[in-house]
């Protein structure tokens, strides 16, 4: 096998990994606070349309990223104050998050349709990124990809060694006895929504100025999903999501180069296969279920209200 | 604190019904607001969108033509919902139902049979199920979330029907159109009113209202789904089945979404298309929570909701306004819906609270 | 001791919505006083103590500090102030070790250095042995409150306040505890000590307060009174203890234990191990235990919410029940009582005639090919509610509506009134109040008085020795042989609980 094949599939994993990384680890966090937030999707391409919009019309990159972070916190916000203020259901309110992005996001894009800027450049550390092979797959990539792996070790970092992690996981396990000992559940499980927003939204604003400069309705095709599904693949962990991230990116590779390697068979089934690929990772993940429940934070989708 | 959130003692019965109504003041008063923000009298937009499409006799059937597949989607996730069995995936199982109704339609394109019609029913009403199905058995037997299974299907779903009509199923006298021929008069669904697309579909919606409505509110499933939604151990204790339940609600809510996709198809389009669905699937997950889960309030809920979809296709053509902007109403009334019920549990009381010198009980 | 008091309330009053929590409460803890908060599950307790610790504000009324004027306006005041508190409910998070629930409970500038070894070395002190490094979820309930008495040592209280402490050990642990306590009050930390268990305020405790209704009726010094006398000065009236008319021990089996194992279906359970019991017609059996044990294991094999492998190893009335669902066991004559209140027994947001019909619908006929029967079930709820004196204004409304101890009524007389020729009950009377808790055991009576056989499982002793014809006490899963009430003390029953005694013993009952 050549290496010139390799090379640009090695890097296809990392682009189509990268978004699910962000969305991923930052739902990480919201869950580990107990909170189930289905609008991963929604926070997504609201985080896309802001970030490609600020794109388009400033010219700058780093600015479109901030916009497609605020723009997914924005949107968290709402998520927020409805489940941990107004006692929603989670579940509820989630599906009306992405229901509503989805809505906001063609409505924004709709003038955005057809227009398009260079995309985010790539870093190319000088001498690095020349050595063979190793080089553009791992320090030819632009400053996103290597966010992405700062961030997950960040936020791993937060909750295993720090007080606020062990904060968050508290809130998480048991919101009453935090309560009881003087935390404010409301104001960490917010934090963590509006953190939650802010990845989300970074992984959508990847997408619309790294992976492809164009603004395409439903652009995110179901990436928040996945995301939502890889928290689960990873048992709550950090590093884990990030590994089955780049698991999905593999699999996305399958379906860019089977038909390139003569494999005959119709594109549309080889769309389904990360939808599929989903699945069966829940399937397995899922099976042992005395396992799974320990693994989920234990107030995991249950709202909070101080009696009194 | 200022504004503070009082638990009632008890659930409010009325605020159940009140909130709905908040709910849809207040996406109207935001959408003027969101109208003046595009550049549009508010006044007139909110005509555009919610009066002048139905303000004729086809408007009205159309009308009805949308709202039958919300109303028929909405009564079955309603049930679901109810039991915490969150199907998500109904858009898929719509497109399922429809491919397996269609196919039937395709399969026998030359005959005329008065059974066509009740067999194509009959076959969405199972393609529905069956897309159902696998979330149904992956939950029961693996134990996996139904809401990202049945969601994942719906993509694979919509995958399917790409497949079908741009290949084995393209008409072959098509232009090489991604569609399938266009159906035999005898495949197609009675017209209620000439001239209009109103079929009997509509009927069949209502009496599907009808029987969700005996269902939940007076037999021994509806109280088992009830009871397995608020309080799964008092259910257990009670001796429900929950593995059952969850193959029910899925199997009726994929039954529903199927017979919904297969209505449309042979009632309103009269042939496969790669875009069955303007994501009836995803507008019944409000419409079921705007109609408080309850099929009587989901007949509102899918009117109300068919108006939507009119408005916006109505603004787009007379105020050169995007359509996306039905996604926006939809998602801001359920999200101010989902605000308002917290009055069903909370009051909402101002300034310090007030100490009651009278005794306690 | 020192004439300022390190706490004095006066006048703090507390409304929540239709119920005055606390009136014009007034009371003073000294230096190294152990103090007695003593009053009925409802009395106000509770809301006051959360009102110290900062957990709650109060609507009226002034706190002071060693003399000084103090807002508390939140647990971490509390703390700063030397304020430490052991809840009833633990705040304990299973799934982290003892070290970070610690760390999470103190003021983290407490938190840096060495402090797994302070809490080792603390808990060697005060005989309070503790591993920083175990997981919550593997400590025995005893361990678990361990660590919340060092997680407020770790930061020199200067008041402790205890929250019903004793609710879950043994005696033995009860002793242990005790000694700690005393060992601090020695050193000048007074402690605040709820309960409503009045031996112990007697031994353990210098003064007592008296709450009833939200308001203080009476403080007095534990040592001068009998404990007859402060319960009625707790109730506000005569007690009343239960009529019984001669045990019978000798009747038809009508519920058998054989050889029952069982493995838990819960994150933490505990399994069930070859466990044999018979209970009679015409007598009541008290199971005993610390919660944890099996209990709950035991409940779920009874109502058949978990089935056995072995259809023999539960008999009702000799035929094999073990493989029956809880509508089968109802059919064959079981009634059935769960611990759970809301959410398990009842449907909190359902009416109470739909409570009614969730358990009697089998019996009682109440469904019609497959419809409900709303006039029958509505007239068995309303039956239910006058027989067993239900405060509520209606059977169509929620049974979250009813104090705990009406509804404890509901649940029990619905399932008595279905006529079960056995019924399974576990904690009768938790957290219900005096009046009610006195009517349910009565009916329990009654019931084994009528000829059923009655299985009452509870962790309270002196419920347990008040209506039991026999005993039973369940440890780590395993069942003690069942005595005759009448020929075993409480200390008996405590070593017992405590798990001694049960190596070598053969573990057959009846």
């Amino acid at each position: 096998m050549s290496v010139d094949w390799l090379i640009p599939a090695l890097l296809t994993i990392v682009t189509a990994a990268t978004p699910l990384v962000f969305a991923a680890v930052g739902e990480v966090v919201v869950e580990k606070a107990g909170v189930l937030n289905l609008g991963v999707e929604g926070m997504m391409i609201i985080g896309a349309i802001a970030a490609f919009a600020t794109a388009v019309s400033t010219g700058n990159e780093f600015l479109a990223i901030i916009a497609g972070a605020g723009a997914g916190m924005l949107i968290a916000l709402i998520f927020g104050v409805l489940t941990v203020y107004l006692q929603s259901n989670q579940v509820a309110t989630g599906l009306a998050l992405t229901i509503f992005g989805l809505g906001l996001s063609a409505l924004i894009g709709h003038s955005y349709v057809g227009k398009t800027f260079d995309g985010l450049a790539k870093l190319n550390i000088p001498g690095l990124s020349d050595i063979p092979v190793i080089g553009p797959v791992l320090f030819g990539h632009d400053a996103l990809v290597y966010l992405s792996v700062v961030s997950v070790a960040i936020v791993a970092w937060v909750l295993t060694r720090t007080r606020m992690g062990l904060l968050i996981r508290a809130v998480g396990e048991n919101h009453d006895a935090a309560h009881s000992i003087g935390y404010s559940v409301t104001l960490v499980r917010l934090g963590a929504i509006l953190f939650g927003g802010a990845m989300a939204g970074v992984g959508g604003a990847y997408l619309s100025v790294a992976y492809t400069p164009l603004w395409v309705e439903n652009m995110t095709a179901g990436r928040g999903w996945i995301a939502l599904a890889l928290v689960v693949f990873a048992s709550w962990k950090p590093w884990r999501a990030f590994f089955g991230a780049y698991l999905f990116g593999g699999i996305t590779i399958i379906q860019l180069y089977a038909q390139g390697m003569g494999v005959e068979v119709s594109a549309q089934f080889l769309s389904m296969l990360p939808y599929i690929a989903t699945i069966l990772v829940l399937v397995i993940i899922s099976r042992d279920s005395a396992r799974a429940r320990l693994d989920a934070p234990a107030c995991l989708g249950k709202n909070f209200h101080a009696s009194g | 604190m200022l504004v503070r959130l009082e638990q009632r003692p008890e659930a409010s019965k009325s605020m159940i019904y009140v909130s709905p109504l908040i709910a849809v003041v207040l996406t109207v008063l935001t959408a003027m607001v969101m109208f003046a923000l595009l550049g549009v009298y508010p006044v007139k937009a909110i005509e555009t969108f919610f009066i002048e499409p139905v303000s004729s006799l086809d408007g009205l059937a159309e009308l009805l033509v949308k709202a039958t597949p919300l109303v028929l989607i909405g009564v079955g996730l309603s049930l679901g919902f109810q039991a915490n069995v969150w199907n998500i995936g109904a858009e898929g199982q719509l497109v399922i139902g429809a491919l397996a109704g269609g196919g039937l339609a395709l399969a026998f394109f030359d005959q005329q049979s008065i059974f066509l019609v009740p067999a194509m029913l009959v076959c969405g009403v199972l393609g529905g199920m069956a897309w159902a199905a696998i979330p149904a058995w992956l939950k029961t037997r693996y134990n996996t979330n139904e809401i990202l299974t049945s969601l994942m299907l719906t993509y694979v779903g919509l995958l399917v029907l790409s497949y079908l009509v741009h290949g084995p199923w393209k008409d072959p006298q098509g232009m090489n159109f991604p569609e399938s021929r266009l159906f035999h008069d005898s495949a197609l669904l009675p017209i209620l009113i000439d001239e209009t697309r109103l079929n009997v579909g509509a009927l069949i919606a209502l009496f599907v209202v009808v029987l969700g409505w005996i269902l939940i509110s007076r037999h021994i499933i509806g109280f088992q789904i009830k009871v397995i939604g608020m309080a799964p151990m008092a259910a257990s204790f009670a001796g429900f089945k929950e593995k059952r339940l969850i193959w029910l609600t899925l199997l009726i809510s994929g039954g529903c979404a199927g017979l919904a996709g297969v209505i449309e198809l042979s009632g309103a389009i009269g042939q496969i298309v790669p875009s069955i669905s303007p994501g009836y699937g995803f507008t019944a997950i409000i419409v079921a929570f705007l109609g408080r889960l309850h099929p009587v309030g989901v007949l509102f809920a899918g009117l109300l909701m068919a108006l939507t979809y009119l408005g916006g296709d109505s603004a787009q053509i007379t105020m050169n306004l995007p359509n996306a902007v039905t996604g926006v109403f939809q998602g801001m009334l359920l999200f101010f819906l989902l605000a308002s019920d917290v009055l069903i549990k909370y009051r909402v009381r101002f300034g310090a609270p007030k100490i009651n010198t009278e005794a306690a009980e | 001791m020192a004439d300022t008091p390190r706490l004095e309330l006066i006048g703090i009053t507390k409304a929540y919505p239709g119920v005055i929590a606390n009136n014009n409460v007034s009371l003073k803890i000294m230096p190294g006083e152990i103090h007695a908060l003593l009053g009925e599950n409802g009395a106000g307790k509770s809301t006051l103590v959360k009102f110290i610790y900062g957990v709650q504000k109060a609507d009226a009324g002034r706190v002071l500090w060693e003399g000084q004027e103090v807002q508390i306006a939140s647990p971490n005041a509390a703390r700063k102030l030397g304020v430490g508190m052991v809840f009833q409910h633990f705040s304990l998070f299973d799934a982290m070790t003892v070290e970070e629930n610690i760390a999470l409970g103190i003021s983290p500038e407490l938190t840096k250095g060495d402090l797994s070894g302070r809490i080792r070395e603390v808990s060697l002190q005060y005989g309070l042995p503790l591993d920083p490094s175990r997981y919550v979820h593997t400590l025995s309930v005893g361990e678990r409150q361990r660590i919340e008495v060092v997680r407020c040592l770790l930061q020199d209280p200067r008041l402790l306040i205890m929250d019903e402490p004793t609710s879950v050990l043994t005696p033995q642990e009860v002793d242990e505890l005790f000694k700690t306590l005393r060992r601090l009050s020695e050193e000048g930390v007074s402690i605040l000590y709820i309960s409503h268990k009045l031996e112990e305020i007697k031994s353990l405790c210098h003064t007592a307060t008296i709450m009833r209704m939200g308001e203080v009726v009476a403080e007095c010094t534990p040592e001068n009174e009998t404990a007859r006398s402060m319960a009625e000065m707790m109730m506000g009236a005569d007690l009343v203890s239960p009529e019984r008319t001669g045990r019978k021990v000798d009747g038809a089996i009508k519920l058998e234990l054989r050889d029952l194992n069982v493995v838990s279906t819960h994150q933490h359970g505990t399994d069930l191990k070859d466990i044999n019991l018979t209970v009679r017609a015409g007598e009541v059996l008290g199971v005993a235990g610390i919660a944890g044990n099996g209990q709950r294991e035991l409940m779920e094999v009874l109502t058949g919410e978990v089935s056995c492998e072995n259809p023999t190893a539960v008999l009702v009335d000799g035929i094999a029940a073990g493989r029956m669902d809880p509508n089968e066991r109802r059919a064959a004559g079981v009634g059935l009582v769960p611990e759970e209140r809301l959410g398990h027994g009842a449907v909190p947001d359902m009416s109470l005639w739909e409570n009614a019909f969730l358990s009697a619908a089998t019996r009682m006929n109440l469904t019609k090919n497959g419809f409900i029967q709303v006039a029958a079930s509505t007239e068995f709820a309303e039956k239910v509610v006058e027989e067993f004196r239900v405060k509520t204004p209606g059977v169509t409304h929620f049974a979250t509506s009813l104090s705990g101890g009406n509804l404890q009524k509901f649940i029990v007389g619905r399932e008595i009134m279905q006529g079960p020729g056995v019924i399974v009950v576990l904690q009768p009377t938790w957290g219900v109040d005096a009046g009610s808790a006195a009517a349910i055991r009565q009916a329990l009576i009654n019931m084994a008085a009528e000829g059923a056989a009655v299985l009452a499982v509870s962790q309270d002793l002196e419920e347990l020795f008040e209506i039991s014809d026999r005993i039973a006490v369940i440890c780590e899963g395993r069942m003690s042989e069942a005595r005759l009430a009448e020929n075993v003390t409480v200390e008996e029953i405590g070593l017992l609980m405590a798990g001694i005694g049960l190596e070598g013993e053969p573990a057959h009952a009846g």
